[in-house]
């Protein structure tokens, strides 16, 4: 039986009802074909994990998709270790959140929308981690940006959210020009676009080099540089990472789900994905690990000075999702899909009890809110579990995952190594202390947000006042209360054997991605261990001590560096970096090249020149229309003596 | 027995005051008239040819040409006719209605 095909066509089954009847007939309760694909999902994932983890391997072509001459793909679907952990991650993540969104969606005019294209957004993101292909991979990798692009702008009429929303589909287009140059590559090279045959031929590839716009350079370099242009778009890395906190316009479960959980580390997927292509080339793992390192420093201080509750947790994916391709990029990928695999759930549940909070308080800015505790005990609960676990604190999931890429940056062979290893030690720093910032500045103190209804707040239905401020109900919190569960213990399955723990998960993708090569002794893994722990707990005691007690210092801070703090605060000029040098050009050849010239004078002109010139041609021809018979007698007489003429010379 | 060519000049000579009434005059019965001259200068060519190459399909085709000239006449008198109605005219340079 292919009962497994359920996984990625329930969703979209549901997604199919909700737009056709999503507005007229469902209306308020189009979330339950949504919810009951989701949770189908789920459950034929958790039926067919015992044969994966048993090792049995479904790879299945189901039928000819497009065959060209020497061109031939299929749709068909491939579920290995590597696939299984995603799926595990995508259904859960989205059947908590898809009933999160019940309660935080409810009311809102475009109920039936959200979850159609929720559902349409599983769906993709199934097919693109179940493709067997690059190229279905590829038709995933497009719809959920597709979907990505529909959720952000789901506020429409909101120019903020319409603007995010193409910003972010332009910028994905960046990478996704490589990505696509990187298909081609695959197919020039080895002839397919299967996984199986490309990967197992990926090795007679090294060494060789192909002319590329003029320069000979290294094939399997190529071919995973241009493969990571297309992660480095989609998982929102430096330099095309600016696209991801805008993306926070959208509505919260859609950041939690496709921004955080699931969408963005789909280029984490694929560099792991195609590991056996980049293992080949030293250059592109160092530029993954470099890139993936330099991102996440840059993102966790971008976030210590931001507002916003969901920017700063959007810096944090950022952030995270560079510990993964720091990882990826050293050849840990096991440690790698492991942040991905714990990742999901504490940002997950971040974002989904910062949505908590939004439904609250009615504003994203952490300036005002302030004293939330007593009244949201469970959001607060499960806020602190999501950050000590993203913060890396023994015991919890994050600590093991994070703890298991330093280690893997320290002890790799990869010559950035060491230079990685600095950087992600820095952000194991960080990371507690922006996301204890964040909680301590939202639930302690005093309530600093407006008291009466203000109309030029941040939203439409205005501020409410701190004796207003409720929990939120029962549909949201417990999803949380299950991603707090996942958040905390999700992490069990791959604790390191130094800590006694089996480290089943790095054992389960072993088939997949392999397992690299350290060098090390226990000591120093214990020694590394306890480095960035240290760290940590000196990130979350700082933020204590700046936000907790003496609550005017870091005020006093940011004037003392007042240079950093805006450059900081400006997240680097990078926007307007990309505005002045990207946006602005592009939009004078538009203007200037394009519309004055291009259209106005060579389409117009040539648009409106073939009829005019016909129109004033016909004007002097009709003049030959005199209306006198005889005119046209002459005409006919001439003709005849012309042609008798003619024929006579000729003859 | 009068030879070809006479017959021949003659029909040349009926023709040419066909075309050159029709071009000249500007009473559209008069070009009518002329119209039947070439037509009949046609017939008279047609039957001496016919009779010379001793080829009755000439005779045939005259007599054709007598048939399509009758309706011809019989048409074009009738718009004539209707015309006249209209415009109270028999002058063509009076009927421009088709002017471009």
């Amino acid at each position: 039986m292919k009962y497994y095909l359920l996984i990625p066509f329930l969703p979209l089954l549901a997604f199919i009802i909700n737009i056709l009847l999503g507005k007229e007939v469902l209306r308020d309760k189009a979330h339950w074909p949504s919810i009951l694909a989701v949770v189908g999902s789920w459950l034929v994932t958790m039926s067919i994990l015992p044969d994966i983890v048993a090792g049995k391997v479904i790879n299945e072509d189901l039928y000819s998709w497009i065959v060209s001459g020497k061109f031939n793909v299929s749709v068909g679907f491939l579920i290995d270790p590597l696939t299984a952990v995603m799926l595990v991650v995508v259904t859960t993540c989205a059947s908590l959140i898809h009933i999160y969104a019940v309660g935080y969606m409810h009311g809102d005019t475009g109920y039936y929308r959200f979850f159609a294209y929720m559902s349409l957004f599983t769906f993709c993101m199934l097919m693109l981690v179940m493709a067997n292909n690059f190229l279905q991979l590829y038709f995933g990798w497009e719809g959920v940006g597709l979907c990505s692009y529909f959720l952000i702008g789901y506020y429409f009429n909101k120019k903020s959210a319409a603007d995010a929303g193409k910003k972010a589909f332009i910028v994905n287009r960046f990478g996704d020009f490589g990505f696509g140059i990187g298909v081609f590559m695959i197919f020039l090279t080895f002839g397919t676009l299967h996984y199986v045959p490309v990967f197992q031929n990926a090795a007679g590839i090294a060494g060789q080099t192909v002319n590329f716009l003029g320069w000979n350079v290294d094939l399997p370099t190529l071919i995973a540089l241009l493969l990571f242009c297309g992660a480095v778009g989609k998982s929102a890395q430096i330099p095309l990472h600016v696209w991801l906190p805008d993306a926070m316009e959208g509505p919260t479960p859609v950041s939690a789900l496709i921004h955080a959980a699931t969408m963005v580390t789909a280029g984490v997927f694929l560099v792991a994905r195609c590991n056996p292509i980049f293992n080949l080339s030293e250059i592109a793992m160092s530029v993954v690990a470099v890139i993936g390192a330099l991102t996440m420093f840059f993102a966790a201080t971008i976030a210590i000075t931001q507002n916003d509750i969901k920017r700063i947790i959007a810096y944090s994916t950022c952030s995270h999702l560079g510990y993964m391709f720091l990882a990826c990029g050293v050849g840990a990928y096991s440690a790698g899909i492991f942040h991905l695999y714990t990742h999901a759930f504490f940002k997950a549940l971040l974002f989904l009890a910062a949505g908590s909070v939004i439904h609250a308080v009615h504003t994203n800015d952490i300036q005002e809110m302030g004293g939330l505790k007593k009244y949201m005990p469970i959001t607060y609960a499960v806020f602190i579990l999501a950050g000590l676990s993203a913060g890396g604190f023994p015991g919890l999931s994050g600590f093991f995952s994070k703890d298991e890429i330093i280690w893997s940056a320290y002890a790799s062979h990869s010559p950035v190594g060491k230079f990685v290893w600095v950087l992600a030690l820095a952000g194991a720093f960080f990371t507690p202390f922006y996301t204890f910032r964040l909680i301590f500045l939202t639930f302690h103190g005093k309530n600093r947000g407006a008291h009466h209804s203000d109309p030029h707040s941040h939203d439409s239905h205005g501020s409410h006042g701190e004796h207003h401020i409720h929990e939120s109900p029962r549909v949201m919190t417990i999803p949380l209360m299950f991603l707090a569960v996942g958040a905390v213990a999700a992490g069990w399955i791959g604790i390191p054997p130094i800590l006694g723990g089996g480290a089943h998960f790095a054992e389960f993708l072993k088939p997949v991605v392999g397992h690299p090569e350290f060098h090390g002794t226990h000591a120093e893994e214990f020694g590394v261990m306890a480095l960035s722990t240290t760290l940590a707990l000196i990130g979350l005691g700082l933020a204590a001590f700046l936000y907790l007690r003496k609550s005017d210092l870091p005020e006093k801070i940011t004037k003392a560096f007042s240079g950093v703090y805006t450059v900081l605060y400006n997240k680097y000029y990078i926007d307007e970096l990309y505005n002045y040098t990207i946006v602005k050009p592009t939009l004078w050849i538009a203007n200037k090249v394009i519309l004055a010239i291009t259209d106005a004078r060579i389409i117009e002109g040539v648009v409106n020149g073939v009829p005019g010139s016909i129109g004033w041609f016909s004007g002097k021809l009709r003049k030959v229309q005199t209306g006198l018979a005889q005119h046209y007698g002459i005409m006919m007489a001439a003709g005849a003596v012309f042609i008798i003429a003619l024929v006579l010379l000729l003859r | 027995m009068v030879p070809l060519h006479w017959y021949m000049v003659l029909s040349v000579v009926v023709f040419a005051i066909g075309v050159f009434g029709f071009l000249s005059r500007r009473n559209i019965i008069i070009m009518f008239m002329s119209i039947e001259l070439m037509l009949n200068a046609v017939n008279i060519n047609l039957i001496s040819m016919s009779h010379y190459l001793q080829d009755l399909r000439g005779q045939i085709l005259a007599f054709f040409v007598i048939a399509v000239a009758a309706a011809e006449a019989a048409i074009g008198l009738a718009i004539v006719i209707a015309l006249f109605r209209n415009k109270a005219t028999a002058h063509v340079d009076e009927m421009k209605e088709m002017q471009g």
